[in-house]
């Protein structure tokens, strides 16, 4: 069994303070990933983000479908299961990082990562990224997008309540700056998997 | 590659090289620009046993909704709402990718992108389905039935519900003190307040570079990946779908967003002209 690592990603804000408790601006909870942790599948892991269907997995699977390079396998079958251990806020999000850093220890070949950020824009117009889940309820829009690692395009959108297109392209380059963090996390993560064995 | 001609490739050997010729000089197999919509028609009430009906044609793509209203129990969390519940049917008349049987996924995406619109627009304020709190609600099940399915089904369902929201009349319901039982006056209808107008544009993605409108069924079929946007009158997004696919810049989805602002004016023109036509005079 590969040891667990935890990886403190925490982000400090432009005032150089620390992210706790979170302020409007782009900070992310602290995050932890634990890779290999079941021995029957091919590749497996748990994304721990912050101390938190059909048309879900439609989300995911498609957004799987249009990094994995496919045509590399032929006749084959590859199955993303994704359980839920405990909801705090920005579920879909923490369920494509997760689907990706597991589709990376199974070694499928890929055309990019990708990563999911979650946005929520309370009744003032304030952008909070990566909300908890009272934030999520409070919240008047919340937009959950998937963004490739190679030029951060936008590989998948859903998103609840009303917004204006303005907010709604604050909140894409919010998502982008923010992706830069998990990216550099993905890549230190599998580092030190690889440089322990 | 040995003996394929761009110039000669029929459309069944090589469905996207044939495609692609189209696509190099700006236009469609049908005769589109890019950013054209299809013929759009609509038919208000023609249903008379619903309470409000309207049918869609996008092009081929045939969508008819009908609503019907019940009593209902308000739910318990808040007494002063009451119900708009949608439903999409894909049968396999209109298509033969779909089988007879429970609805399949693209049936429930579909009723949930309905539903997200409709909760997310506020397009009706619940409150007013609300006859007396805590006891007697309004419950509207729209039913939304494919007829012909020729891609942008997304669209055409958004436009039916829409129409068909407008053509709902509610009778007037007294609740009688002594009795508490509800009566209706059927002679006395009034029409829902209508608060806001979403309007949904779909495109669809090729080659990861270039954004095509109301894509056919074909073109569904043949693209990397679709996207589709619900706008109000005010220019407020209800809803980003874009389920997975190529990817895209924020400058492309500005281009996406200005589409969808011309094709709002676009429909809600089309429909105020249809329903003051069926004004009675």
């Amino acid at each position: 069994m590969e040891g667990v690592m935890q990886t403190d990603a925490k982000m400090r804000t432009e005032s150089g303070a620390e992210s706790s408790p979170r302020g409007p601006g782009c900070s992310l909870r602290h995050f932890a990933c634990e890779q290999n942790l079941l021995s029957r599948p091919d590749g497996s892991a748990s994304f721990l983000q912050g101390v938190a269907e059909k048309s879900r997995e439609r989300l995911i699977r498609n957004t799987c479908e249009a990094v994995v390079l496919g045509a590399l396998h032929p006749r084959t079958s590859i199955t993303v299961v994704l359980q839920v251990v405990s909801d705090a806020g920005s579920l879909l999000a923490c369920c494509l990082n997760a689907a990706c850093m597991a589709l990376v220890d199974a070694g499928v070949p890929m055309r990019a990562l990708f990563c999911g950020v979650t946005c929520a824009l309370d009744s003032e117009g304030t952008l909070v990224l990566d909300p908890t889940a009272k934030q999520e309820k409070e919240a008047r829009a919340i937009l959950t997008f998937a963004l490739d690692s190679v030029e951060r395009k936008l590989l998948m959108s859903t998103t609840k309540g009303l917004y204006s297109d303005a907010e709604l392209q604050q909140c894409l380059a919010a998502a982008q700056a923010a992706s830069q963090h998990v990216f550099r996390f993905y890549r230190e993560s599998l580092q030190r998997r690889y440089s322990k064995s | 590659r040995v003996g394929t001609q761009p110039s000669t490739t029929p459309k069944t050997v090589e469905p996207l090289e044939y495609y692609r010729r189209f696509l190099k000089e700006n236009c469609r197999p049908d005769g589109r620009e890019l950013g054209e919509f299809r013929t759009t028609t609509v038919n208000i009430g023609s249903i008379s046993t619903a309470d409000g009906s309207a049918l869609v044609k996008l092009g081929n793509t045939t969508v008819i909704c009908g609503i019907k209203a019940e009593f209902a129990a308000p739910p318990t969390d808040a007494p002063d709402k009451g119900y708009v519940v949608p439903n999409v049917d894909l049968p396999p008349l209109c298509s033969s990718r779909f089988r007879s049987g429970p609805p399949g996924e693209e049936a429930q995406v579909a009723s949930q992108f309905i539903a997200d619109v409709i909760e997310n627009s506020q397009i009706i304020q619940k409150e007013d389905l609300c006859i007396s709190p805590g006891k007697l609600s309004w419950v509207l099940y729209c039913d939304i039935i494919c007829l012909d399915y020729d891609g942008n089904i997304l669209d055409a369902c958004t436009f039916a519900l829409l129409a068909a929201l407008k053509n709902v009349q509610l009778p007037e319901v007294t609740i009688n003190e002594e009795t508490a039982l509800a009566e209706v006056n059927l002679k006395k209808k009034s029409y829902l307040n209508i608060r806001t107008h979403p309007v949904a544009t779909s495109f669809a993605v090729f080659d990861d570079t270039l954004l095509i409108v109301d894509p056919t069924g074909e073109e569904e079929h043949l693209a990397t990946g679709t996207l589709t946007v619900v706008m109000d009158e005010e220019g407020k997004l209800c809803c980003l779908h874009k389920p997975g696919g190529s990817g895209l810049t924020g400058a492309k989805l500005q281009d996406c967003m200005s589409r969808a602002v011309t094709r709002h004016k676009e429909v809600k023109k089309l429909m105020d002209e249809v329903i003051k036509s069926m004004k009675p005079k």
